[in-house]
């Protein structure tokens, strides 16, 4: 390092002292950052980056606190500063941005107010002269008409443009560094490329250092200078990011890497680290990732390695304790078995039957105003059209793969086609019954227990009051408890298909980790003898290492009991990793549907081709992705004519005003004037 | 994960004891010393109350064992008092310490019966409300919105009162108990509902409960069965902060003169007695009783406030 | 914004409307208001003039709109027991009523919410322990004990404040007011402060508890982050947060001084309307009971429109509507 660090952190150590004795949460971490460098923080919840984010402000939750080591900003120490001082120092010289934009803003202030009380606390400038500012602040993020929306109330904000306002908050005083907590999870994929464009355009004008916190490598790689992965409170290898995603060192980054779902390639199963981040109260002694690490040896369990340099990284890790050995590490392809011929898209084999069904399916929501507030404000009725006259047909062993943006109406059709909503217009079929209403569904029982779901949130999922053996067994038909042996052993054996043991039965949600509970919850599923798992969103909120674990299970499960999926999920990777057919939703329609491979590298509708451009991918280090403009829009006024329009950059007369129709072309189901017209340019892969 | 499943009953029970004692609950309870206290005069208050024929030292409404000529005792280490009566006496010659013990009964029990009742009418109509929603939902509702914008002692003064002058002004007895049980409890049965209603719309909203329908389960099973032991928790804080009201607010409706009848007095009704006689010296008479709800009250309302902070993790 | 006025005005209307209805079936069919104003020797022929009379034959829906109709014009009926105009029996003790509840709320509401505001900002001062468990006191003991041990310890013990009544009056026009003389002022320092004890303990812990909820939102951390002084976080955004629950409560609790008012007056023999309310409900005197059922009603419609009205000045997601753009 020619040049000081703009920040250094030595020896760190947070401490949490609770009834159990003292929890020792980030535990001697050694980190800097040099001046305008974006320095990415990377690892699973419960790594402690957010916590390192917050230590360095003087900003811990209570009771957490610092117990030792030294921060350095601007070679003055910080940690141990009184708090006006460090005060004086946030917002001025170190700025924050946190996760969710929606809760970030005072919703009784105007942003204007909210941006000039910033600057009157940290700069000589007049009240007119802070609204100045405020304004080129505003038009700096990319907020229209900053003039007008000063005066406005964040509730009157979208959530990307909030977390525009929220940068402009965290740039008001032009810091030297900036704290960028997890800033674009809450974001949907497109808006998520505009904000991280955004944020590091204006922090290399500004000449700002970012600290940015995430569990998403595909931001961290397009973003970042550097790269820090924790685990379990320590920095277990910091690096060049080149380094860290195409040669990583450290077991557990390459574990992580590999488990990572790639558009780019072709696996059957994910690199799968077993178990899960060890809770604060059972951190193992020595390396806090030896129960885990396939390369463990005796001194791994006893000793605690330290930061050492490993070509031009450093890694907390024995198997580089003498520089001149580098090891052999084939963790990657001796765990994933690369067969690109056993691949779930030339999965299937001969053309199957159709199982299941939708024709026009449409979902309306009633969310009108009480009748008397109508009257007098003047409104009409209030529908949101989740679903919109939907086509879907799934055959026997097929995954069908369901992605979109957020209120796309995606987890709408897992329900109504599971029959937790009654549909307000079209046919669903299963495998020739009809199952278009609820009537009919009571009258083909047999038929619906075929039908089972896997949900999003393992903590919502199960009752936490309820013992998992009860949960299990709560989808088990009649027909089944009467045989011999009964529902014992039957839970016992999907405890044991899920990879869990028949003793877990006794113990409540709250005893296991949120893999684990996916686990319980796809035995639940299990227990209906089901042919058709409708899977919504089944690992949006799990780390990237238990998602692989879940996504192998599936595969797996899949194969053994010759289950058909349809999987919704937000995530392009992992739909891609596992879908033999893609359908693409927007605004309750699927506007494109393909088998994958053609999708992906094929995609005709600008919608997909917008989505696909907008994925953060790790194999593509340093490169921006393309920004789509505009948000989803609002599913109670959807626009008129094709509802893509507004965002559209091939929209023409036509697509304002007639609702393109579904038709063939090339082996997909596409649905776009553009295409269909012929005036579309072939797709150039970015 | 390691450890061996529990196999016999006898197990079962000492690890759920194990469980109990090392739950959080347990220890944010034994770690306050003050909740402790409360705890154990709230004890000694419900065991005092369930055996007060036994645990008093007199019978005070045995015409036999009362003597005029004992009336107006002071209490016993102030002179002129005797030794039999610890508290001293009233204008009738009972015993203070032993009129307590039996208004304490009266109390809890007028109290646990008003909770119990409020808690049954809220908890059913806040599950009902909250799942089932719509039109039913909207009634209930409104009806709560409007009552909960009167103070509860207003509520619960007023129904008495309506109750009271439909009756006749005759109205004696066992009659006058239901009358104070129905009036207490319908003016405090609406916390019960909002509160309850709020968490199923939250619960209701989780997936275990569309995982239920998934599986086939009718809305009464996913009512009773799922529903109602999540929203127990909040159920039990609000309960316990009632009971306390509701002691209070019955002691108040007894001290007006439209509470119990004066043949079983409670706390509120000897207050009220002694009231008249606070002037003329004898301030025992309507202190003690005083300091006995006060204690009572206090216990109670300290107890509910650590459970509602034990059971909201937000608040620690 | 018309709308939101107009919903909660109409609310109101109906709640007064509900509450008249429960009046007038009291009137109606609570005992027998003939026996009432007759003699027990009057024949059955003077009764059945006297109930075509009163309109007492008519239907329900014609008696009722006769009933509001009076209402609205203050006429309220013939007390059963002083046989004189429940109108002018309430003119008479309003006044009392409203000066105890007046100077109760002021207290109340001077010393809770600022003591809560601190109790929240400063949580580990011993000051703020000390409010905190003495609130706890004072939210378990019941008012009426209260003011009994008020008497006892000032009145009994030290003789320094009159025990019961209002001392001397000063009548100005239709209000008599114990505000402009000595004893007066005496005999007002124990009711209002017993009156006020407890909404203050309520308030205070209540501010409290809203301003630490605020102090734990995303919102106030990132004012932190941000580096705005504690100055700004905890007044010009945490307390302006905390505002919107505290003017709800603050309005039931003023609707709770009113009706807690009667316990006050029952201990201290205060001539207010809530004592009336009480000899009324033993002397089963039904005119007097509906009336102050209506009276009580109206001051809590009042005070909750204007509780509405508050809301929509320092809540902008209420004044103004969502104008999202992409």
């Amino acid at each position: 390092m020619s040049k000081p660090p703009l920040l250094e952190i030595k020896n760190l150590r947070v401490e949490f002292p609770t009834r159990h004795g003292t929890l020792v949460a980030i535990d001697d971490l050694s980190l800097h950052i040099a001046p305008g460098e974006v320095l990415g923080v990377v690892g699973e919840s419960g790594a402690g980056k957010s916590m390192t984010g917050a230590a360095i402000i003087g900003l811990l939750e209570p009771p957490g606190r610092i117990a030792g080591g030294e921060i350095i900003f601007d070679g003055q120490r910080i940690d141990n500063l009184p708090d006006e001082k460090i005060r004086q120092i946030r917002g001025r010289h170190i700025g924050a941005i946190f996760q969710d934009p929606l809760t970030s803003l005072n919703p009784l202030h105007t942003v204007g107010r909210q941006i000039t009380d910033t600057i009157a606390a940290h700069l000589p400038l007049t009240a007119r002269q802070a609204r100045t500012r405020a304004l080129d602040l505003l038009g700096e993020v990319g907020i229209p008409a900053a003039s007008e929306r000063i005066d406005h109330y964040p509730h009157q904000f979208s959530g990307g443009m909030r977390q525009r306002v929220v940068i402009a908050l965290a740039l008001c005083a032009d810091p030297k560094l900036i704290i960028a907590d997890e800033p674009t999870t809450a974001l949907d994929v497109s808006i998520q490329a505009q904000i991280i464009v955004l944020l590091k355009r204006l922090c290399s004008q500004h000449g700002s250092a970012i600290m940015l916190i995430t569990h998403d490598m595909g931001v961290i790689a397009e973003t970042a200078d550097r790269v820090a992965v924790m685990y379990a409170g320590r920095v277990g290898e910091v690096g060049p990011v080149s380094e860290i995603i195409h040669n990583a060192r450290l077991p557990y980054t390459i574990g992580l890497m590999g488990s990572i779902p790639s558009i780019g390639e072709e696996v059957d199963r994910l690199v799968q680290i077993d178990g899960s981040m060890p809770r604060l109260n059972e951190t193992p002694p020595g390396c806090r990732y030896h129960p885990r690490c396939p390369k463990v040896f005796d001194r791994c369990k006893t000793e605690r390695p330290e930061l050492i340099p490993a070509g031009p990284s450093r890694v907390a890790c024995w198997l580089y304790e003498d520089p001149t050995e580098v090891p052999a590490l084939d963790l990657v392809h001796s765990a994933a078995a690369r067969k690109a011929g056993d691949s779930p898209h030339s999965r299937g084999g001969a053309p199957a039957a159709t199982l299941i069904e939708a024709k026009g399916l449409k979902q309306y929501f009633d969310v009108s105003p009480p009748l008397l507030t109508r009257i007098l404000e003047r409104t009409g009725r209030r529908i949101v059209q989740a679903v919109d006259g939907l086509d879907i047909s799934i055959k026997r062993g097929e995954t069908f793969g369901l992605v979109g943006e957020s209120g796309c109406g995606k987890s709408t059709v897992a329900r109504t086609i599971v029959g937790l909503f009654n549909a307000t217009a079209g046919t669903i079929s299963y495998n020739g019954a009809s199952l278009s209403t609820r009537e009919e569904r009571a009258r083909n029982l047999s038929v619906q227990h075929k039908i089972q779901m896997i949900f999003q949130d393992p903590q919502a999922s199960l009752n936490p009051r309820w013992r998992v053996f009860d949960i299990v067994a709560e989808s088990i038909p009649k027909s089944r408890r009467s045989l011999a042996g009964g529902v014992k052993e039957r839970v016992g054996e999907l405890l044991r298909q899920v990879g869990m043991s028949p003793l877990d039965g006794d113990k409540f949600p709250h005893e296991f980790s949120g893999g684990q509970r996916q686990r319980i919850s796809i035995a639940r599923a299990l227990g209906g003898e089901p042919e058709f798992l409708v899977c919504d969103e089944p690992t949006s909120a799990l780390d990237v290492s238990v998602q692989a674990q879940i996504l192998n299970l599936m595969v797996e499960l899949q194969r053994t009991l010759g289950l058909t999926y349809l999987f919704i999920s937000h995530d392009l990777a992992v739909v891609h990793h596992i879908s033999t057919k893609v359908g693409v939703m927007y605004l309750g329609r699927i506007v494109e549907w393909s088998a994958t491979q053609q999708l992906f590298t094929r995609p005709l509708h600008p919608y997909t081709r917008m989505l696909l451009d907008a994925v953060p991918d790790i194999s593509k280090t340093g490169t921006m992705r393309s920004q789509v403009e505009g948000e989803v829009p609002s599913p109670i006024d959807p626009p008129a004519g094709c509802s893509f329009h507004p965002r559209c950059p091939f929209a023409q007369d036509r697509c304002r005003a007639e609702v393109p129709e579904s038709i063939m072309a090339e082996g997909t189901a596409i649905a776009c004037h553009a295409v269909q017209e012929g005036r579309l340019p072939a797709w150039r892969a970015p | 994960m390691s450890q061996s499943p529990p196999t016999t009953d006898s197990f079962f029970a000492a690890d759920l004891a194990r469980r109990a004692w090392n739950s959080d609950l347990s220890y944010s309870f034994r770690r306050s010393k003050v909740t402790v206290v409360a705890g154990i005069i709230t004890l000694i208050y419900l065991l005092s109350a369930l055996f007060a024929p036994w645990v008093a030292p007199h019978d005070p409404y045995d015409l036999v064992n009362v003597n005029i000529l004992d009336s107006f005792l002071p209490p016993a280490w102030i002179e002129g008092g005797d030794s039999r009566f610890l508290l001293g006496t009233d204008n009738a010659g009972r015993d203070v310490l032993s009129t307590i013990i039996h208004g304490s009964r009266i109390s809890l029990g007028v109290g646990f019966a008003s909770v119990f009742l409020a808690a049954s009418m809220g908890v059913t109509l806040g599950l009902i409300s909250g799942f089932v929603g719509g039109r039913l939902d909207a009634v209930i509702m409104r009806i709560a919105e409007v009552q909960l914008s009167f103070p509860d002692i207003l509520i619960a003064l007023l129904i008495d009162g309506v109750i009271r002058s439909i009756l006749g002004p005759g109205a004696h007895g066992n009659i006058a108990f239901v009358v104070v049980i129905a009036a207490i409890s319908l003016a405090y049965w609406v916390q019960f509902a909002r509160t309850v209603r709020a968490t199923t719309m939250v619960e209701k909203s989780k997936d275990y409960v569309q995982a239920a329908r998934v599986a086939g389960k009718g809305t009464a099973y996913i009512m009773f069965r799922h529903l109602l032991p999540n929203v127990m928790g909040p159920v039990l804080v609000i309960a316990t902060i009632s009971l306390a009201l509701a002691i209070v607010t019955e002691a108040t409706l007894s001290f007006l003169g439209v509470g119990v009848p004066p043949t079983q007095p409670s706390l509120g009704t000897l207050i009220r007695v002694g009231n008249d006689f606070l002037f003329s010296g004898e301030w025992w008479i309507t202190l003690f009783p005083g300091v006995a709800l006060a204690i009572m009250g206090l216990s109670v309302n300290l107890l509910g406030d650590w459970l509602r902070d034990a059971l909201n993790p937000k608040l620690r | 914004m018309i709308s939101y006025i107009l919903a909660r005005v109409l609310q109101s209307f109906v709640v007064m409307l509900c509450v008249a209805a429960i009046s007038f079936s009291l009137f109606t069919y609570v005992g027998d208001p003939i026996a009432n104003l007759v003699g027990i020797q009057s024949s059955d022929e003077k009764r059945e003039e006297l109930r075509e009379s009163l309109g007492l034959n008519d239907a329900v829906p014609v008696q009722f709109a006769r009933f509001v109709g009076r209402a609205v014009r203050m006429e309220f009926g013939i007390s059963y027991q002083q046989k004189r105009s429940v109108a002018s029996i309430i003119a008479e003790r309003l006044p009392a009523t409203l000066e105890l509840s007046i100077l109760s709320a002021l207290i109340a509401l001077g010393i809770g919410i600022p003591a809560g505001i601190y109790t929240a900002l400063r949580r580990e001062s011993w000051f703020s322990h000390f409010f905190l468990s003495a609130s706890l006191v004072g939210v378990s003991l019941p008012t009426f004990l209260i003011g009994i041990l008020l008497i006892f310890t000032f009145s009994v013990h030290f003789h320094l404040l009159p025990s019961f009544g209002r001392g001397e009056v000063v009548q100005l026009g239709f209000w008599s007011t114990g505000l402009l003389t000595a004893s007066g002022l005496k005999a007002l320092i124990m009711p209002a402060i017993t009156l006020a004890l407890f909404q203050m303990t309520l308030i205070m812990r209540l501010v409290r508890s809203e301003m630490l909820e605020v102090l734990r939102t995303d919102y106030i951390k990132f004012a932190r982050a941000r580096g705005l002084s504690n100055r700004t976080v905890h007044f010009g955004y945490a307390l302006m947060n905390t505002l919107v629950p505290v003017i709800t409560i603050t309005g039931l609790q003023l609707g709770s001084i009113i009706a807690f008012a009667i316990i006050t007056e029952t201990v201290f023999q205060w001539p207010g309307v809530g004592l009336m309310f009480i000899q009324a409900i033993s002397e089963v005197d039904i005119p007097v009971m509906s009336t102050y059922l209506l009276l009580i009603a109206s001051f809590f419609v009042i005070i909750n429109l204007t509780v509405d009205l508050l809301y929509y000045f320092v809540d902008p997601r209420l004044r103004v509507g969502r104008d999202v753009r992409a």
